[in-house]
């Protein structure tokens, strides 16, 4: 239950000054926004009163208490913006995506709203989506924008991107490559795990490209679910001691053959990882 | 104790207590909106403000909140005081012209005209409620929501809080909302900008004999059918 989760991540500010934001930031990127049990279920562990959650909840513009979409576009209205014709730019975002600033599409897929100002004016006017910023941009770019969205903008082009290397991983028990070169994933061999959620027990692969989150899997994985990872070989449960520096959720570690450790989320859709090239941390 | 000077005469006052305590000690009149004795001193409705230090780095700060300092010289009727005293009645008075109070601090000051666009607020966020719910009544049912210019009073979510006793202690604080409280109709004699909370006449049944903190009250006078 979604209250009982809320004990986690209070634990983890416990004492903290400013925890409270700090609580909050953890759940608005947990749940996209800030639901109402949620809230009084942090006053309550807090042990502050659910009006100064709220008065906080409210205050801060990052926070958000109604549902989000998956992409949250922000539009720059800021005055060296505005010059340049933002609410223009602002106008179309409006009339492609059928919402005011500050609503959701009814399928869920895009939030608007508009920001005074995001200290960028030279490359105005500004579309922030995702966190990806699209500068000068004008009426005709918008469509392009939104279609780019759709398609995924983490989408990383394998070809191109230097930051991509691939990486060849065995199990961290028995030392079995973990590589499967029959099914290739990206261009390169991927990485053959065994998966368990819920009552589902299959295969999963994953690019060994560090950086490409592309995977394939046996069943069909739900958002957000934490899945166990075994070695194919020895049946090991491949689960570290460490939790995800995203989500808290536990990691899942590799052995590199180059040398060191490669840890990755268990949680669907989290992309926390570690690359631990010395070993130390293992 | 701390020794300053109000008005050119000297005081010894005890470390820690406010420029508005020392005024009040010698006898100075200073405003007050927000102050209440027995809540934590806030500073919002800046009516207190003096002006303190030497030109020209005299500046002006709410009396209020300000600890009394070695040595200090203050201002409670100064030029500028004054000034920014009236600008801040105007103020007010553009925001929440119907509040009794601040009508009486207007025309103690002599201000009878206000040169802003009239608006008809509820509320001057002045805090008041809030204080007392949390500090006197030990609830904190309400508090501050938003911020800028969609800043307001209320409860968590609009819903009645839990916490909330219907004590009326808000309501009793509150210096904008003590004509409205009175009004004629039932359904609408609730103080929704301090509290969303309805007076206890209007909940419960029935109310012949209840103690009530808002007597006379028009809304009780009114027939029910």
């Amino acid at each position: 239950m979604r209250t009982d989760e809320v004990q986690g991540f209070v634990d983890r500010h416990v004492g903290e000054r400013g925890g409270l934001i700090s609580i909050l930031e953890d759940m608005q990127a947990r749940y996209g926004y800030l639901p109402a049990d949620v809230l009084r279920a942090v006053a309550e562990r807090t042990g502050q009163s659910l009006t100064d959650v709220y008065g906080v909840a409210t205050f801060y513009k990052s926070f958000s208490l109604k549902p989000r979409g998956k992409h949250l576009c922000s539009v720059c209205v800021g005055t060296a913006c505005h010059v340049r014709r933002a609410p223009m730019v602002a106008r179309e975002v409006e009339r492609r995506l059928g919402i005011r600033p500050g609503d959701t599409t009814a399928d869920r897929e895009f939030t608007l709203e508009t920001v005074n100002c995001l200290g960028a004016c030279a490359l105005g006017p500004i579309v922030v989506v995702d966190g990806h910023y699209f500068s000068a941009v004008t009426t005709g770019k918008v469509k392009d924008i939104l279609e780019q969205t759709r398609a995924g903008l983490d989408r990383v082009d394998v070809k191109t991107d230097r930051r991509i290397f691939p990486v060849t991983v065995s199990c961290s028990r028995c030392n079995h490559s973990l590589m499967d070169a029959a099914h290739p994933i990206d261009g390169s061999p991927s990485i053959r795990v065994t998966v368990s959620f819920k009552r589902h027990h299959g295969w999963l692969r994953l690019s060994s490209l560090y950086g490409s989150y592309t995977l394939e899997c046996e069943y069909e994985i739900p958002m957000d679910a934490v899945v166990d990872f075994f070695c194919p070989h020895c049946h090991a449960d491949l689960k570290s001691a460490a939790g995800c520096p995203e989500c808290g959720a536990p990691m899942v570690a590799m052995i590199v053959r180059a040398g060191g450790i490669v840890q990755v989320c268990s949680r669907r859709g989290c992309k926390g990882h570690m690359l631990d090239l010395n070993g130390s941390g293992f | 104790m701390v020794d300053l000077k109000i008005n050119g005469l000297h005081v010894s006052m005890p470390e820690g207590s406010t420029l508005l305590e020392a005024a009040r000690f010698l006898g100075f009149p200073i405003p007050t909106l927000c102050h209440m004795d027995g809540l934590e001193p806030y500073g919002a409705c800046r009516l207190c403000v003096v002006e303190i230090g030497r030109e020209p780095k005299a500046r002006l700060v709410t009396a209020c909140t300000y600890p009394v300092q070695e040595g200090l010289e203050v201002r409670t009727a100064s030029s500028r005081v004054l000034r920014a005293r009236v600008m801040i009645l105007e103020l007010l008075l553009a925001s929440c012209p119907q509040s009794r109070t601040i009508q009486d601090l207007a025309s103690a000051h002599n201000v009878r005209q206000q040169r802003f666009r009239q608006e008809h607020e509820d509320c001057i966020l002045c805090g008041r409620c809030v204080r007392m719910c949390k500090e006197q009544m030990m609830a904190g049912a309400i508090g501050f929501r938003g911020r800028g210019e969609n800043r307001s009073i209320g409860t968590p979510f609009d819903l009645r809080s839990e916490q909330c006793r219907l004590c009326g202690g808000c309501i009793y604080v509150c210096p904008a909302c003590q004509l409205r409280c009175t009004y004629n109709e039932p359904e609408k004699a609730i103080c929704g900008g301090c509290a969303n909370l309805s007076p206890p006449c209007i909940e419960k049944e029935p109310f012949d004999d209840m103690m009530c903190y808002m007597s006379p009250c028009v809304a009780c006078e009114i027939p029910k059918e």
